[in-house]
């Protein structure tokens, strides 16, 4: 590399101040240039992080320092049935809504992938539930979610005649649960199908065509075509959307704030109210570290599950 | 999901021109029908947020004698109560203070990061890029306790400045990472040039670098500012006192009072809220979704 030669003759070559060789030194430089972004880090996110991890070990409340307590925190969480039904509807709600926000995302991805008039303003279109404030959005579902003026509600009783009473949404569980999930799949659409429509405009049109030429049909296309080509971008997004819908705090927060009866509390908005709210830091702390075992495992199976049906399918066809 | 299996049928259509017996009502089905349907349910909650915040109380809460699809009359009371009878500037300037802020700030660190381990290449420049980039994978949702007690021991609780100094723990990593490949796409030979008319790295840096990344800092700006404007979770914990509070945590605290909700308030402080991350956007939608597509290319 010829970088390696450049400092000598730049010195030779010149008669510099001290500070601008040294600034043309070049581990000095690599230092200089990387330290902002290391420092913030650092400071910001490692540092916050391990402590994050130590405070859920102590009883540390907020304007109290606290001891070490070893296990307790947890302990107490696994005894803890509002901690169960957060874990819970955190699984649950990251399953159903990462599964319907593909098979949506994929759909429009395919959708928009087809060459129509003002495709790029609908593609521009398309992104503006992934654009605006989350809480700003999900304030809007919540007045769609109203029990009394619900427009849904309205084009269900009044309009279509399919139902006599208004939706209780946000009333009782499980609606409430599913609300919260709609909402949440509304607003990944966007960024699932974007992302994806990148990998469909990578495939080469020829693969297609030499598939058509040996009387493959459309279904047959999808399936051994696009679905295979698709999987190391799949695995990257799907991966994105897992740790980010599981950590999801937002959306609930914003519509029903773990209500009705703590019935769709996830993960993070228990730890706001536990730790924030409430004031233990500890417990909140805990409840967060709690999320990482799910994260790691989350990430692992779906990077490598999806990894690995592509070395196989790439194997398969040699 | 019966929509999952109404995929293949669509793929048929993917391959351009090759269709010659697709029929138009064929393409009408499966293309524009499913199209319009999404595009409708992705804009409804748009629509129904500027409907609201500009219908009077009266229309609002009568389905029965007004079309809740439509304004009669249109009015600009709730804005004019946003405007005038709340705290609602201030507000927006704080956000858009925090959003600018933390923008430069990550920028100018990832900029520097991403030459550092693109063009100064050292040994371990790869592994120190893919810790930057693992960073990303940290959702603030852990980390939110643990900064809350830092940001206490700084002294910088209930500042704008704290959110500045914390939000480009999430902007460096995907900035570094979307200007990494951007770099990538520059040629070396330029740089070779330079250094070997005797540019300092500096100098290359600020003439030659620079100016070609331009489309690349401009997306990473994007990205960055509506983050930071749509940033929720640490304005929230961090930030106390209403004068201080972001547009985002302030409409969520402050406007929602009592039993009775404002809906045309709240929707008319949502629809301000958004707008200015909606019009940033719409400017420069083409590097947005370039980058964005690029940058799950690499």
């Amino acid at each position: 590399m010829s970088v390696t030669t450049l400092p000598s003759s730049a010195l030779t070559q010149r008669q510099q101040s001290w500070l601008v060789r040294l600034f043309d030194y070049k581990p000095f430089l690599i230092v200089m240039c990387l330290a902002p972004a290391i420092g913030l880090l650092t400071v910001f996110l490692t540092y916050p992080l391990g402590l994050g991890i130590w405070l859920a070990f102590t009883d540390t409340t907020i304007g109290r320092r606290g001891v070490f307590v070893g296990l307790e925190n947890f302990q107490y969480l696994l005894s803890d049935p509002l901690w169960w039904n957060a874990v819970f509807y955190s699984v649950f709600y990251t399953a159903v809504a990462t599964f319907g926000k593909f098979a949506l995302g994929f759909w429009l991805a395919l959708l928009l992938n087809n060459h129509f008039p003002f495709k790029s303003l609908l593609r521009a279109i398309v992104l503006l539930p992934w654009i605006v404030p989350t809480v700003l959005s999900a304030l809007a579902f919540w007045w769609i979610y109203d029990p009394q003026f619900s427009i849904i509600s309205y084009l269900l009783v009044d309009v279509l005649h399919w139902r006599t009473s208004n939706i209780d949404f946000l009333g009782t569980p499980w609606p409430a649960r599913f609300s919260l999930i709609a909402a949440n799949i509304w607003r990944g659409i966007p960024f699932v199908a974007i992302s994806l429509l990148a990998g469909l405009q990578t495939i080469s049109p020829s693969l297609y065509e030499a598939a058509m030429l040996d009387g493959a049909s459309a279904s047959q296309r999808f399936r051994y075509i696009t679905f295979p080509m698709m999987m190391p971008i799949l695995a990257i997004v799907m991966t994105f959307s897992i740790i980010f819908t599981f950590t999801d705090f937002q959306l609930v927060y914003a519509i029903t704030r773990g209500g009705p009866v703590n019935s769709t509390h996830l993960l993070a908005t228990l730890a706001f109210q536990r730790g924030i709210a409430g004031g233990e830091l500890g417990e909140g702390a805990a409840i967060a570290v709690s999320m990482i075992p799910f994260l790691v495992f989350a990430t692992l199976f779906s990077y490598f599950g999806l990894a690995r049906r592509k070395w196989q399918q790439g194997e398969a066809n040699d | 999901m019966t929509d999952a299996v109404a995929q293949p049928s669509a793929v048929a259509n993917a391959a351009p021109d090759t269709m010659a017996w697709d029929s138009r009502a064929r393409r009408v089905m499966m293309i524009y029908l499913p199209l319009s349907c999404f595009v409708l349910i992705l804009l409804f909650p748009f629509y129904w947020m500027a409907v609201t915040a500009f219908k009077p109380n009266a229309e609002l809460l009568n389905y029965k004698a007004h079309n809740p699809f439509w304004i009669t009359s249109p009015t600009l009371a709730h804005i004019k109560h946003l405007l005038f009878d709340t705290a609602y500037p201030r507000w927006l300037k704080t956000t858009m203070f925090v959003a600018i802020g933390s923008t430069t700030l990550s920028l100018f660190a990832s900029t520097l990061a991403a030459y550092a381990i693109e063009r100064l290449r050292f040994r371990g420049s790869p592994y120190v890029g893919l810790g930057i980039y693992l960073a990303y994978l940290v959702p603030p949702s852990i980390l939110f306790i643990p900064l809350a007690t830092v940001v206490v021991q700084f002294g910088l609780f209930d500042s704008p400045l704290a959110l500045i100094l914390v939000y480009p723990t999430f902007l460096v990593p995907f900035c570094t990472w979307l200007l990494i490949g951007y770099f990538k796409s520059i040629p070396y030979e330029l740089e070779e040039c330079a250094l070997v008319d005797g540019a300092t790295r500096l100098q290359i840096l600020r003439r030659i670098t620079l100016p070609l990344a331009v489309p690349g800092l401009i997306s990473a700006g994007i990205f960055s500012f509506t983050l930071s404007w749509n940033e929720f979770i640490y304005a929230l914990a961090f930030i106390q006192s209403g004068a201080n509070k972001t547009v985002p945590v302030a409409i969520l605290t402050e406007l929602v009072t009592g039993d009775v909700y404002q809906w045309g308030a709240l929707m008319a402080g949502s629809l301000l809220g958004s707008l200015p991350v909606a019009i940033f956007y719409s400017l420069f939608v083409d590097y947005y979704v370039s980058s964005l597509t690029g940058a799950v290319k690499e």
